[in-house]
């Protein structure tokens, strides 16, 4: 069954988009986004809010989140749904994701084409945890993340090293959200 | 949805779509109010491109942008579309209310007696008038063939 989206598209959309600047701008930073959303299970409103203000008829979406929210996401975002997480734009993985290897990291010459992965996870937290260093990051920034899929760190190593292509991430925990842009190095604490 | 079905609706909403936004509130006015709905996607306006094809095989052309209302609205378990010509927001939200009202089998009959049949009686009732006003004008170009 059908629920609504944002109650006020443009407002709404734009406070989710200034959400995700700000924690592409600055990684590892906690965001709030999505307020008063309700998506169908198992959508979290940060990553319902993120693909509302992104997504649409140009970018495809892959995600594992079943009927409903596949419904949800056609009907709001008017985005076509991809087949495999490689032809995606925007993947959202709301169980184990996808390998960050086997989505699209862009070309050389494009490399802003290259997928954006939003992992949903068990909370994010800042202060402790991983080790975040990189543009937009004075010293070090660190990022406790509950329900990160194993293997990540390392995957995100061979990410990091096809800069320019590679694929940017963002963590939703609930109404929260922190980005990995693919600038980003992380280290485990 | 059977297709019987989907010409049904396929005439109530081409008839909501062509009625002014007044004249929908005001055939609804005598009729019991509907139950609460949910807004799925609020009024909103926008352009359209049409596309137009010259002969059957033509190539596709963008014949021109066409100013769109749409909404959405969730009544109970059904969902209510509109589609229509113009900035009449008002009647983009009455249309898609209708709509999902009108697939409920409680409503659908009180709700085609009461609005979309005399709504598209008037509609017949003035493409008619244009079509005789027009037939008037009519010119025979048959002078013209005998003397050539």
């Amino acid at each position: 069954m059908l629920t609504p989206g944002f109650a006020d598209p443009v407002l709404h959309a734009q406070a989710a988009f200034r959400a995700v600047l700000d924690a592409m701008s600055r990684p590892g930073r906690v965001q709030l986004a999505g307020p008063g959303l309700a998506p169908p299970a198992p959508l979290m409103r940060a990553s319902a809010a993120v693909l509302l203000s992104l997504a649409d008829a140009a970018t495809p979406v892959w995600h594992d989140a079943g009927a409903d929210a596949d419904a949800w996401l056609r009907f709001h975002a008017g985005a076509p749904v991809a087949t495999t997480p490689r032809d995606a734009a925007f993947v959202l993985a709301t169980g184990a994701p996808p390998t960050l290897a086997a989505l699209d990291a862009g070309t050389e010459e494009e490399p802003e084409r290259g997928a954006t992965l939003l992992i949903q996870v068990e909370a994010i937290e800042e202060g402790t945890g991983l080790r975040l260093t990189g543009p937009g990051i004075e010293h070090e920034h660190r990022l406790l993340v509950r329900g990160l899929p194993d293997g990540f760190v390392a995957a995100w190593a061979a990410n990091r090293a096809l800069f320019p292509r590679g694929v940017d991430v963002i963590l939703c925990a609930w109404d929260r959200l922190a980005a990995l842009p693919r600038t980003v190095a992380i280290a485990e604490g | 949805m059977d297709t019987a079905h989907t010409e049904q609706r396929r005439h109530w909403m081409a008839v909501l779509a062509r009625a002014s936004g007044e004249d929908i509130a005001g055939r609804l006015a005598t009729l019991p109010p509907l139950p609460p709905h949910t807004p799925l996607r609020p009024a909103e306006t926008g352009l359209v491109m049409v596309r137009g094809r010259a002969g059957g095989d033509g190539a596709a052309f963008n014949l021109g942008e066409m100013t769109v209302t749409r909404c959405a609205v969730r009544l109970g378990e059904r969902v209510g579309h509109a589609y229509v010509a113009g900035r009449d927001k008002r009647q983009a939200e009455l249309a898609a209310l209708l709509d999902a009202a009108l697939q409920d089998p409680a409503w659908h009959d009180a709700l085609m007696g009461g609005v979309v049949v005399p709504l598209a009686a008037g509609q017949a009732a003035r493409r008619d008038a244009e079509a005789r006003r027009a037939a008037a004008t009519k010119v025979e170009f048959l002078a013209m063939q005998t003397t050539r």
